[in-house]
């Protein structure tokens, strides 16, 4: 284990902006496109198989 | 379908059952079955990517943990390229095959694509910042990976601008073959120019210059972008394929 605390963990030896950055424009990214493929998919209409 | 999807259909009756899946029909409800597994394999992988990553690797003597970023960097980066190479491969299959479904997998390839090399280079300006002291140069490594992302977002400007599907697709199979230059450009761009990125951490010839779990942390995070990658293409393909035949009949048996 790395990590005494939260903090320690959010603070990343003081790179949390750069680490937290990264990871988080990441999964944001991930996150839109999976709704952007919902979206469209509710334009086609009713889900099928 | 195109003579050559029926051809293609008389050689799967033969017993070449795999050609089967050349034709939308067929392969539309192949990828429905696949999708989940490949979506359950992508957040196992990254769970345990990013347990290995942030929990057991340990801090860099020199770069902090600024240089966890690399489990995200890296595999992004790889796969940006990858499925370049993917999307360009359907293109030269949809010439040679004349099949649709080629130019589907190509379509539904390229916003994925883009979306791991805008990550790359996002990743790569936060790690830049603190380790090289700026968010962006331009060397050759950079630049050309840049290039990529304007490769991806001119591939998908250019399907969207022609009506027609099919001259769409040979349009964009044009665009992604003579792309696909890039791709050995940005990966030997560090050993061709002088380059502030550095060299290849991985490579198949040298055993890796990196501690062992940071290298299972990143292997692990790449292959949770590829099990990613699969599902969501599958995913895009299948509207795709919903998409351009709403109005053949296969599709209205099944209820559209």
């Amino acid at each position: 284990m790395n990590w005494g605390s939260v903090d320690a963990f959010l603070h990343m030896g003081g790179y949390g902006l750069f680490v937290w950055g990264s990871y988080g424009v990441g999964v944001l990214c991930v996150v839109i496109e999976l709704l952007a493929l919902k979206a469209r998919a509710r334009r086609l209409g009713g889900e099928r198989a | 379908m195109s003579t050559n999807e029926l051809e293609l259909g008389e050689r799967a009756s033969r017993g070449e059952w795999w050609l089967r899946y050349a034709a939308p029909q067929a392969f539309f409800p192949l990828a429905s079955r696949l999708i989940p597994y490949f979506g359950t394999l992508a957040v196992v992988f990254a769970l345990a990517g990013l347990y290995l990553g942030f929990f057991v690797a340990p801090t860099d003597f020199q770069q902090g943990d600024a240089y966890r970023i690399i489990f995200l960097h890296v595999p992004a980066a790889w796969m940006s390229m990858f499925l370049y190479v993917v999307m360009a491969l359907w293109g030269a299959l949809g010439f040679v095959l004349n099949t649709r479904l080629s130019g589907m997998m190509a379509s539904a390839i390229a916003p994925t694509g883009a979306l791991f090399t805008f990550v790359a280079l996002w990743s790569g300006a936060l790690w830049g910042k603190p380790t090289w002291g700026t968010w962006w140069v331009w060397d050759a490594r950079l630049t050309s990976e840049l290039i990529l992302l304007f490769l991806y977002v001119g591939f998908i400007a250019l399907k969207a601008s022609i009506d027609d599907p099919r001259r769409a697709d040979r349009a964009g199979a044009v665009l992604a073959l003579v792309g696909v230059i890039n791709v050995p450009i940005i990966y030997f761009s560090v050993q061709w120019w002088n380059t502030l990125h550095q060299g290849a951490s991985v490579s198949l010839s040298k055993s890796p210059s990196m501690a062992t779990t940071m290298l299972w942390g990143m292997l692990l995070m790449a292959l949770a972008a590829w099990m990613y990658s699969i599902a969501v293409c599958l995913a895009r393909v299948r509207l795709i394929i919903r998409e351009r035949e709403q109005e053949m009949a296969w599709m209205r048996e099944l209820g559209g």
